[in-house]
């Protein structure tokens, strides 16, 4: 009985109640405090998605306003000649023109011209050029050609450069800037949506850079993966899902399906430049190669994709084929794959969608380089929409970043139109069994 | 290039042996049940006769044209090579594949290089230029007469089999189901491919740099003479400091990652409504389907430079504490922070993590659940105590492939981190990873046999073998335990 002096006393009923209670205030204030870690990690989540959408809107949307400028230029005979139309410094012209209007006068070495030449874009001499090659008699008389003014003149006018910054430290002087204003003020500059930057392609000069080259090309180039990926894609899920025998090999080649989802887009491109370009020598940077590398990048998604609205289509369907006397051919395809149809063009879209916005293997095939133009045909040196980012990303000047944040735009309004379609038709086709 | 003219004759052609096939069928049995007995049937539908013939016709010919299309140029190019006059053969190897290039420009109507040539040679050029020229016609019209000879005589062999007993149906299932075997080989070839290109060219490399060097060594600096003029040095391919610098950006994504995307699985999983999912889970695949370089251009435009001055202003602050150094340390750090890429690369990868956690955990069985909130434990001591040990290995697979990814991704650390090989954990400093090599050393105008060109391939097939062995556990993980509670 000695032991019993060392044995706490047995809790009370109410003691225990207490403790009860006290431990149930943890346990739910645990509880609620586990909630919020979830409610927090998605509120993070989608802050980081405001964020990014949010600050590629402000960097970009400053791209689709711009400043023109229109010039009434006296194109004097004396410094056109018309057997030499080529041969005259119409931007010269362009900026003297300016300066009269500004009523300044241009000092022996030019330096006044020099400084609204910088002013301008090279756009309004071009311009000018063409104007006289279609109609020579147009020399002695004034000529008003209208054009863009240079990208630092257009930050000025959208406020990205400040009059406060001081003189050394910003690309305009207090001069140009005094000019600007003035220029404005007499009505010769206006402002406008900036249709250009959706009708040219890419350029040295930002305020004549566009992206229409690069829409063109991303466009051929899913023409190709479309035409190669999703045939074969969906044939080879179809062979997989609905006649191979379950042995040894199909077993391989489905893992091997599943790997190769998951392998590095990069890889692909390694693979693109040595056997397309290396070895079977497809031409460097052609929308050709590229579509060539995504297609059998989105091989992989396509199959996996159309396996799981194969799946989904209930065997009743195919007993009831086989029942009448369909063929095992016939079963599919004349009532699975049907039926399997806005499943497999749903994967195919998204898988379409994901390689719109691919980069990496592109940069490997040579489809870095600088390409002024609208591709001419599937051969010819091209760029894509993501490459366009990539390479306006790395030009140092200024007004080029703006230029990518909208490139980036155009491209995620692509991608929404994908995917939008991609989800209309699977609400519209999809059947529940 | 096979012209478009030819590929557009030979569809018209096999529509047209398609309909002849279809016809003389239709009027064997229409023949048959006038002449005979009631109940004369051919054993195929028409359409199966047409397209046995169309398939006979088209099939060789398109082969044909698509092996013309691939392997043409190739061919042309190595013949005319070895024919080179002794001028050429006498060039060095730089200055005869640049003449080669060109004289398959000029053959081409493309422009030729600016490079200028002794008159001898350019007189050859022009030659072989006009050589290669009639070369590839020559070629061409081959293939072409070769296309059209083998669709002839598919015909005639194909028509002359239509009869109401022949087994059309039969055949052309045979071809469906050989084109879909072969289509399902397409994948299987496109592993090959990666395999094999990647092991060739990192045989050269290896060739020139001991692999051991290459995988143990702490130095990198694949500087090496472009041509025997120019000065440089040797070169260093040790490949540690770039698996570092992957390493460490890849710690600091799934640092950001899977904390916020596990979290975010499970109250989706388990505490969200209805509604709040239908927002959230879309919501959060769009963030998937933002393409990488549009999360470089916000690593590097915006992230890049916040951080950076977040830490200069820090340093600014502690310069002249008891902190000196530090701040002084973090007044200099750089845009190009490895804490950056890998912040950026964790955003990206939220919506990996989450959306394939979420599955796992509703795999969980419900029984599970209820088991133990019966017994009394609340919400989240079951997801703790039942869920997540049960879920648990699928959801290590799941972020073992959300490793793989960051390990392969290239655009946000081409954009975002920089080129310095440097082996360091620290999070503020700039690093380089395998991928930005990879792209550095492969854009541009390069010489295909240097080492440093080559050596992008022996980082690529490291790159494919490291993601590939994470695949591979990882599916293989998440497989068996999906399998567990089907």
């Amino acid at each position: 009985m000695t032991d019993a002096a060392l044995t706490p006393p047995a809790p009370t009923p109410a003691d225990l109640r207490v403790a009860v209670a006290a431990r149930l205030k943890a346990r739910r204030a645990r509880e609620t405090r586990f909630r919020w870690y979830g409610r927090l990690a998605i509120l993070t989540a989608l802050m980081f998605l405001a964020v990014l959408l949010g600050r590629i809107v402000t960097q970009g949307y400053t791209t689709f306003i711009d400043y023109r400028m229109s010039v009434p230029v006296y194109v004097d005979p004396a410094r056109v000649d018309a057997s030499d139309l080529a041969g005259a410094g119409y931007d010269l012209l362009v900026a003297d023109a300016v300066l009269a209007k500004l009523g300044e006068k241009d000092d022996e070495f030019g330096s006044a011209s020099g400084k609204v030449m910088e002013l301008l874009s090279t756009d309004l001499g071009f311009k000018l050029l063409q104007k006289l090659r279609a109609d020579p008699s147009l020399i002695g008389k004034t000529v008003t050609v209208t054009g863009p003014v240079r990208a630092d003149a257009a930050l000025y006018y959208k406020g990205e450069i400040k009059r406060s910054t001081p003189q050394e430290s910003r690309k305009l002087d207090d001069r140009q800037i005094a000019w600007l204003d003035k220029l404005k003020a007499q009505g010769m500059v206006s402002s406008g949506f900036n249709t250009s930057f959706l009708t040219r392609s890419d350029s040295t000069e930002p305020e004549q850079a566009g992206v229409l080259g690069a829409v063109v090309g991303s466009a051929m180039m899913l023409l190709v993966t479309a035409i190669l990926a999703v045939p074969i894609g969906v044939l080879a899920a179809v062979y997989l899902e609905e006649f191979s025998p379950k042995n040894r090999w199909t077993a391989m080649i489905e893992v091997n399906i599943n790997n190769l989802a998951a392998v590095p887009s990069i890889v692909y491109g390694l693979l693109g430049l040595a056997v397309f370009i290396n070895w079977l020598a497809v031409p460097r940077s052609s929308p050709l190669v590229g579509g060539l590398v995504l297609a059998l990048m989105a091989l992989p998604t396509v199959i996996i994709a159309t396996r799981s609205a194969l799946k989904a289509v209930p065997p009743s369907i195919r007993e009831a084929a086989l029942g009448v006397g369909a063929s095992k051919t016939q079963t599919v395809f004349h009532h699975v794959l049907p039926l399997a149809m806005p499943g497999v063009m749903t994967g195919a879209i998204l898988s379409l969608a994901h390689a719109l916005g691919e980069t990496a293997p592109l940069l490997m095939v040579g489809m870095v380089s600088f390409v002024p133009g609208v591709p001419a045909g599937l051969t010819e040196a091209a760029t894509v929409l993501p490459v366009q980012v990539f390479i306006w990303e790395n030009a140092s000047e200024r007004a080029f970043h703006e230029r990518t944040a909208a490139a980036i735009m155009v491209l995620l309004a692509f991608m929404i139109v994908m995917n939008l379609a991609a989800i209309i038709l699977r609400r519209r086709f999809e059947r529940r069994w | 290039m096979i012209s478009w003219a030819v590929l557009a004759a030979l569809v018209l052609f096999s529509a047209v042996t398609y309909v002849l096939g279809r016809r003389k069928l239709t009027a064997q049995v229409a023949g048959q049940a006038a002449g005979q007995v009631a109940g004369a049937r051919s054993h195929s539908r028409p359409g199966y006769h047409g397209a046995y013939v169309m398939l006979w016709v088209a099939a060789p010919a398109a082969a044909v044209l698509m092996l013309h299309g691939a392997f043409g140029p190739r061919i042309e190019s190595a013949i005319v090579r070895a024919e080179a006059p002794p001028v050429v053969q006498a060039l060095g190897d730089q200055e005869r594949a640049v003449f080669h290039d060109d004289a398959w420009a000029l053959a081409h109507g493309h422009a030729a290089s600016e490079t200028l040539y002794a008159p001898d040679v350019r007189a050859a050029l022009d030659a072989e230029a006009a050589q290669a020229r009639n070369l590839g016609i020559a070629v061409h019209l081959g293939a072409v007469a070769l296309a059209v000879a083998l669709s002839i005589g598919g015909f005639f062999l194909a028509y002359g089999r239509v009869r109401p007993e022949f087994r059309a149906r039969e055949r052309v299932e045979q071809w469906t189901t050989a084109v879909l075997v072969a289509c399902s080989v397409a994948a299987v070839l496109t592993t090959v491919g990666i395999v094999a290109s990647l092991a060739f060219e990192s045989f050269r490399f290896f060739q020139a740099v001991p692999p051991l060097k290459f995988l143990f060594g702490t130095e990198w600096d694949p500087q090496i003479a472009m041509r025997a003029d120019q000065f440089a040095t040797s070169g260093a391919f040790g490949a540690v400091p770039l698996f570092a610098g992957t390493f460490l950006i890849m710690l600091i994504a799934m640092a950001v990652a899977a904390p916020i995307g596990l979290f975010s699985a499970i109250y989706l999983a388990e505490y969200a409504s209805r509604p709040v999912r239908a927002v959230v889970k879309p919501l959060l695949e769009v963030l998937a389907g933002v393409p990488t370089v549009v999360y470089g251009f916000f690593a590097a435009l915006t992230v890049g430079p916040l951080f950076r001055g977040f830490f200069n202003g820090l340093g600014a602050e502690l310069i002249g504490g008891p902190l000196n150094g530090l701040g002084l340390y973090l007044a200099q750090v750089q845009n190009q922070m490895a804490l950056v890429a890998g912040a950026v690369m964790g955003i990206m990868l939220i919506p990996f993590v989450s959306s394939l956690s979420d599955d796992i955990i509703n795999a969980v069985p419900q029984s599970l659940r209820d088991g133990s909130l019966a017994m009394g434990a609340t919400p989240s001591e079951t997801i703790k105590k039942v869920v997540m040990p049960a879920a648990l290995p699928g959801i290590m697979g799941a972020l073992l492939l959300a490793v793989s990814r960051a390990v392969g991704e290239t655009m946000i650390v081409t954009m975002a981190a920089g080129l310095q090989a440097k082996t360091t954990l620290n999070p503020l400093d700039t690093v380089t990873t395998v991928t930005v090599q990879i792209v550095t050393l492969l854009t541009g105008d390069q010489e295909f046999d240097s080492p440093k060109t080559l050596s992008a391939f022996g980082l690529g097939l490291t790159l494919f073998v490291i993601t590939l062995i994470l695949n591979v556990i990882a599916l293989r993980i998440v497989q068996k335990y999906r399998e567990q509670y089907d």
